[in-house]
């Protein structure tokens, strides 16, 4: 039998109608996620066309991007940002009551942001396809989905089918050697991949992250490492699922359960890479010799590690991002004030992240003038964390503790960064006037953020951390 | 789209935003996203590089240009990156443009584009740097013919991927194509456990 990689093995399994020269691949998708942002156009288009959700039983909705943060007020009126945020809100209601598709709406306990919940109610399962229209779906792939985003017509299409035509992507292995130092997380690894990819070097290709740091990595790291493979132009990045992966999943809801269970984690185990299995591209970078890392410029790519400082430019792009980052190359990372410090976003809002930026926080307060903002990924990770008294660490420091959403990571629902203010942000993108017109986002690790939202500049956590140990 | 208008030849000036790596959040930013039509949305189409915040417009190319005599839209190199926000293409669309050029377009939205027939062309590097020391000129596009033909005579092959120019060209409606093929899907949930 000829071996194959993770990605041929589910991709094989999907294939409704196989591809040719002049038509794509059917492709069957077990689970779609949706939100109220890239659906009612795609919903309006069902009813165009007098079609309803084929699939409502693999059709799951949530409200995360344009819902306020802040609780109600005493009547129970949410702030939202504008009335037509409401209006999305209410057509995403609707759309779902109309299709008998499950919205896990304000009043579900497992409402949040829609690739934290999938996996944490067990929606996502090693081995499916997954889709959302969002392009940081690929955060599934850490179980060992193909997982990936579409545009608005897609999501159409798979509403109205279970169906998407596509051409098969190339594959590329990237093998992480070593072993991480004390105080490097995912995040950083993931900053770090990018940073050797390059922003576009992804593109066209499914990745797959291998070897003993990736395998080392927690659950929560590598959806991480998942997550931002977009940012290196991937729509799809995945990671086999092991014995970690299965026992993260036991018992959750959606999951089938007891011997059943097991039984379906036998099926998973055997989804990894055969030896011998073949890419179209590998490349291997030393894990050892990854660092705590910030982004400098104005794409994710443009990165360093922290203790290197900001380096001097290479070329146009370089100086343009410098340029509106108000850097000028070659300056420590002290010397960049930070205002606000964004802990949350589908990259870093669950509890190992949340849990991590509390270990630094504990019994420090936010420097003066900073103004720290955490939002948990999901109620559930808002319950948890209040369960283990961390909002009352984060509250005591002097940040603010809100209700779960996007929220500041992608800045339309009322949070965001004031124009040519400095936040250092978990989340996913650095662009331009991504936390709000004129803002300037460093991304870093939620251990960075909250070790930046205690220094006041962009810090290296382990000075915290060391602290701590002596 | 469901009446997808067919596309085939047109001719026209260029617009040049010579910037790397044009994002999504440029094109449209997401503070416009919580619209629930596809209509209006280019007049906020690169919002933050024409307004000021206060609304009153920059000295930016594309507030100065007629976008009726400029379908054509050349970016810097990995052009819509980010974001799968399909209002990226609508923004475009509804500002004018009927093509975008760049010498690398990102994934999904090169697939939103041809969903929208908005139609993603890449170039090499040279004609890319032809199409930028001349930002005035006119080029003529034929997708019968995969051609692009510059103002000093250049002609250019591009690849359109074969089932999306076939959609383009004839008006076929993928959502339809899909919709033709349920017997299929029904026997594949079948034969895989995963009927309903």
């Amino acid at each position: 039998m000829t071996a194959k990689s993770l990605f041929e093995k589910v991709w094989d399994a999907h294939v409704v109608e196989p591809e040719g020269a002049d038509k794509p691949a059917v492709i069957y998708i077990d689970l779609h996620l949706v939100h109220e942002v890239t659906s009612p156009q795609a919903f309006s288009e069902l009813d165009a066309r007098g079609l309803k959700v084929r699939r409502p039983d693999r059709t799951f909705a949530t409200l995360d991007h344009s819902i306020p943060t802040l609780r109600p007020d005493a009547d129970g009126n949410r702030p939202y940002v504008t009335a037509q945020a409401k209006t999305q809100v209410e057509t995403l209601e609707a759309n779902a009551a109309k299709n008998g598709v499950r919205l896990f709406g304000y009043d579900a306990e497992n409402r949040g942001v829609v690739h934290v919940i999938g996996p944490e109610m067990g929606l996502t399962q090693p081995g499916f396809t997954v889709v959302c229209g969002d392009s940081h779906t690929s955060t599934h792939g850490a179980f060992g989905c193909i997982a990936f985003g579409i545009g608005t017509s897609e999501v159409g299409h798979v509403l109205a089918t279970q169906c998407l035509a596509q051409r098969k992507p190339k594959t590329m292995r990237i093998n992480i050697t070593g072993k991480l130092q004390p105080g490097v997380t995912g995040k950083d690894v993931a900053l770090t991949v990018i940073a050797t990819l390059g922003f576009s070097g992804g593109t066209g290709y499914a990745l797959e992250y291998a070897g003993p740091v990736i395998e080392a990595l927690d659950m929560e790291g590598r959806m991480t490492v998942c997550n931002l493979s977009i940012e290196a132009g991937a729509r799809c990045g995945m990671i086999a699922p092991d014995q970690k992966t299965v026992e993260w999943l036991r018992g959750r809801q959606y999951v089938p359960q007891g011997a059943a269970f097991d039984e379906a984690a036998k099926g998973w185990l055997s989804l990894a890479s055969d030896a011998g299995a073949v890419f179209d591209k590998e490349i291997t970078i030393d894990g050892s010799a990854i660092e705590p890392m910030a982004t400098w410029g104005t794409s994710p790519d443009q990165g360093a590690a922290i203790a290197k400082g900001v380096p001097m430019p290479q070329g146009e792009d370089d100086e343009r991002a410098l340029k509106y980052m108000n850097f000028t190359g070659g300056e420590k990372r002290e010397a960049e004030k930070v205002d606000v410090v964004f802990i949350g976003s589908c990259t870093n809002g669950r509890m190992a992240d949340l849990r991590a930026a509390a270990a630094i926080m504990k019994g420090r307060k936010v420097a003066e003038g900073v103004r720290a903002l955490i939002v948990p990924g999901s109620e559930w990770v808002r319950v948890e964390a209040e369960k283990e008294g961390l909002h009352e660490i984060f509250l005591e420091a002097g940040a603010e503790w809100r209700l779960p959403g996007c929220s500041m990571c992608i800045a339309m629902n009322g949070d965001f960064v004031l124009p040519g203010q400095l936040a250092v942000s978990t989340s996913n993108r650095n662009f331009e006037g991504r936390q709000g017109p004129g803002s300037r986002t460093v991304l870093a690790s939620p251990a960075t953020a909250a070790a930046s939202a205690i220094a006041g500049h962009v810090a290296d956590p382990r000075q915290f951390m060391a602290l701590e140990e002596a | 789209m469901s009446n997808q208008e067919p596309v085939n030849t047109f001719s026209s000036r260029i617009v040049v935003l010579p910037e790397a790596n044009i994002d999504t959040d440029q094109i449209i930013p997401a503070r416009f996203l919580t619209t629930t039509t596809k209509a209006g949305l280019g007049k906020v189409a690169f919002n933050d590089w024409r307004y000021n915040a206060d609304g009153s417009n920059k000295p930016h190319i594309l507030n100065t240009i007629d976008p009726t005599e400029h379908r054509v839209l050349v970016g810097g190199n990995n052009f819509g990156c980010g974001s799968s926000r399909e209002h990226a293409p609508w923004a475009l669309m509804d500002y004018g443009f009927k093509a975008v050029i760049s010498t690398e377009i990102a994934d999904i939205f090169k697939s939103n584009c041809l969903k929208n027939g908005l139609l993603p062309i890449v170039v090499d590097k040279a004609v890319h740097d032809k199409l930028l020391a001349n930002p005035q000129q006119r080029v003529s596009i034929d997708l019968e013919s995969n051609s692009l033909t510059l103002e000093d005579g250049t002609v250019i092959t591009f690849q359109i991927e074969a089932f999306a120019r076939q959609c383009l060209l004839e008006g076929v409606d993928a959502m339809g194509w899909l919709l033709k093929r349920l017997p299929d899907i029904e026997q594949f949930e079948k034969t895989n456990g995963k009927a309903a």
